[in-house]
């Protein structure tokens, strides 16, 4: 007997007492809980995410559509960033006022190569203003999930209000599981020694968020 | 399991007494149980709707476990689909055959970890080490306890016991062993050790063509695998490498996406007390160009079907290992995670490891009276598992003995050895309340012997009276005093 039939075998065995006209998945359970906290007006929500994210230390920015170029191009140069990691589909519009060299997504072949790299700038799939949660999808202006890990500074530009949701369930609903996601909340953090908490170990130390309104 | 580390361990208590004397072990334990005791309430305060949460979750993995067969299947299915191979491990030694022959498929002699309670209860780094393998621990915890040569004495923080000064210490002095040495002149501010930590690793992690990790959820409609994490640590391992394999208990499942909104709002209140933790990663099979382009999934068995046998023990499985029992445990907070002599300390593994590994052991037998049942560990539980009611249940199977299901097979349990001189004393007391002459002469033959009784007990009784004063016995027998004082006022009536 394989390990396959036999575990089966065993999980079968071991339910014995489970009557087999049990309950099914749809009504196994109620979902009795809150599909959102809180009574918000769509500004409300979006001041939330900006709270939450900076209480876990990212630093937020907000921009309007025409802004936005230049805002980007100020956090590079603030940051002394001289290349810039870019996902495919990144609207080019974004880095309109930077001279910073731009290092292809596809072109940053390994890891090692990616690690010379100062900055990436993304855009998001849903952020989720209860938990100060930007979540990226792959998508094609986000790029791989390597490049928003390796380099040291990530600028994520969140589409206000378009990109916001209230909760954890609304986002969910948002995403496609086929998809590789990559939830962020705050920059890399530790806990481990004493418990005090520590920014940035692996993941990028500094993460500025924009939030642009208007696109 | 068969994970080296814990074979022969002593029975809790005899484990417990050494760390209960460590000044420093209990400081650290202490402070770290306390301050995110304090951070976790108010993390759950913040949402209104904990209680029905905490209820969704119990019921969704109820249901699960209930149609555990039925899940596995369709997850292998998913899995599949997305392009993923699925392996099955009855036992530790299986799953451990399974990676170390996969690892050896691609050439590679060395790989990175996710920390991962599975791998650790199986014992893979040091199968892995037998088979000239080096298996690099990633999460920072996880690092100090490798470095260390230690064990793990805290699910979610194994490096809890420790305190930054003895960190500071095992990386000046070991990490030229096994990489990057520490900086010069390294101090002991947690910023420094972390950036240690992070130069140290990272070299690994940029050349690293195999992964290693656990799952915290794997979803059985959709072949989803989810990682919950801070550091980046898991990021890393997850993404890097061309090849990941991922080893995960078959009690991991939910049944569907949906069923993730529940779990991502109670893990992370629970474990790190944060609204959501850094970073999460969800993967579902392979995706062209990003992250390994090989996903091997191990479904390890290792004692849970036998758990799922038990219809009182089998809520255990429910655990989504938010270590949430162990910070508000009393007798954790003294005696530290060592003591438990398992992978999962505290009150969730005084429940979870005596089910896993049975009974049979010294130390396994005396896991369920780890605990004063005061049932704070229920309270917090973000899963409702009714950790007092197993214990209590564990207990009696030790001292009773009965049927219980190992391997899949059924076997009838003897009592335990240790518990024959309570069951001999609880018989003759049975044996003398039944017969009052002989009470009573005992009664008196006592009280006239009172001044030669012995402050401990002889023989198997010793260890009881160890950690116990013995009443003393009064001068008369309360029945005389009866007797002499009341007794001929009652008769007159």
């Amino acid at each position: 007997m394989s390990s396959r039939d036999l575990i089966l075998a065993r999980v079968r065995r071991a339910l014995a007492d489970v009557p087999r006209d049990d309950t099914p998945y749809d009504q196994a359970f109620e979902r009795g809980y809150l599909r959102e906290h809180g009574d918000r007006s769509v500004e409300q929500t979006v001041e939330l995410l900006a709270e939450n994210l900076a209480d876990y230390r990212a630093q937020v920015h907000r921009s309007d559509a025409d802004g936005l170029a230049a805002t980007i191009a100020g956090l590079l140069a603030e940051r002394g960033s001289t290349s810039v990691v870019v996902p495919t589909g990144l609207d080019p519009e974004w880095l309109a006022a930077t001279a910073v060299t731009r290092v292809p997504d596809r072109l940053a072949g390994t890891p090692d190569e990616l690690d010379r790299v100062d900055s990436v700038v993304t855009a998001c799939a849903v952020a989720i203003a209860e938990t100060g949660t930007i979540v990226l999808d792959g998508g094609p202006d986000q790029g791989r999930r390597r490049i928003t890990l390796v380099p040291d500074h990530h600028i994520c530009v969140v589409r206000v209000p378009a990109q916001v949701v209230s909760s954890v369930p609304q986002g969910l609903e948002r995403l496609d599981p086929a998809r590789p996601l990559t939830w962020i909340s705050g920059p890399s953090a530790t806990s481990d020694i004493e418990l005090d908490r520590v920014e940035g170990v692996h993941g990028p130390r500094t993460l500025e968020v924009v939030l642009v309104s208007g696109e | 399991m068969s994970g080296g580390t814990f074979v022969g361990m002593p029975s809790f208590p005899k484990a417990a007494h050494e760390a209960v004397h460590n000044q420093t072990l209990r400081g650290n334990l202490r402070h770290a149980t306390h301050t995110i005791r304090a951070k976790r309430a108010n993390a759950v305060a913040e949402v209104s709707d904990w209680a029905e949460l905490r209820e969704a979750g119990k019921q969704i993995k109820d249901h699960t476990l209930r149609h555990l067969d039925r899940y596995l299947v369709q997850l292998e299915e998913s899995v599949t689909a997305a392009g993923g191979t699925v392996h099955w491990a009855a036992d530790a030694d299986e799953a451990n055959r399974i990676v170390t022959y996969l690892v050896k498929a691609t050439g590679e002699s060395e790989v990175v970890k996710v920390k991962s309670m599975a791998t650790q209860e199986i014992g893979l780094n040091e199968a892995l080490e037998a088979e000239g393998i080096n298996a690099y621990e990633t999460d920072l915890a996880e690092l100090i306890v490798q470095l260390g040569k230690d064990r793990p004495s805290h699910i979610l923080v194994p490096a809890i016991h420790r305190n930054r000064g003895e960190i500071r210490d095992i990386f000046a002095r070991e990490m030229s062993e096994w990489g990057r040495p520490a900086p010069e002149g390294l101090t002991d501010t947690p910023a420094e050790l972390a950036e240690a930590a992070r130069l140290h690793l990272r070299e690994k992690f940029l050349r690293a063509k195999v992964g290693v990790s656990g799952a915290n959820f794997m979803v059985a409609e959709t072949g989803t695998l989810v990682v919950v994490e801070s550091e980046g640590n898991g990021r890393m391992c997850l993404t890097l490498p061309e090849t990941l394999i991922s080893v995960v208990g078959i009690e991991k499942i939910v049944p569907t996406w949906q069923d993730l909104e529940v779990f991502l709002q109670t893990l992370p209140r629970s474990s790190t007390a944060e609204r959501m933790n850094p970073y999460t990663s969800t993967w579902t099979g392979t995706t062209d160009e990003d992250g390994p382009q090989t996903f091997h999934l191990v479904l390890i068995d290792n004692g849970r079907t036998d758990t799922l046998a038990d219809e009182v023990g089998r809520q255990a499985l429910r655990c989504i290992r938010c270590s949430a029992c162990l910070n508000v445990c009393p007798v954790y907070e003294r005696a530290g995670g060592h003591a438990y002599g398992s992978v999962y300390p505290g009150p969730i593994g005084a429940i979870l490891s005596p089910q896993l590994r049975g009974t049979q052991s010294e130390i396994d037998a005396s896991l369920p009276y780890a605990s004063s049942l005061c049932g704070a560990c229920y309270d917090v539980c973000p899963v409702a598992i009714d950790i007092p009611e197993v214990l209590v249940h564990l207990r009696e199977r030790v001292v009773e003995g009965g049927v219980v299901t190992r391997d899949g097979a059924k076997v009838v349990l003897k009592p335990a050895k240790g518990h024959a001189a309570e069951r001999a004393a609880m018989r003759a007391a049975r044996w003398a309340f039944g017969r009052p002459g002989a009470l009573r002469t005992g009664q008196r033959f006592a009280s006239r012997t009172r001044r030669f009784h012995p402050r401990t007990l002889p023989g198997p009784g010793k260890a009881w009276s160890e950690t116990r004063a013995l009443p003393t016995v009064p001068a008369e027998p309360f029945r005389d005093w009866w007797q002499r004082t009341h007794g001929g006022k009652d008769a007159s009536k």
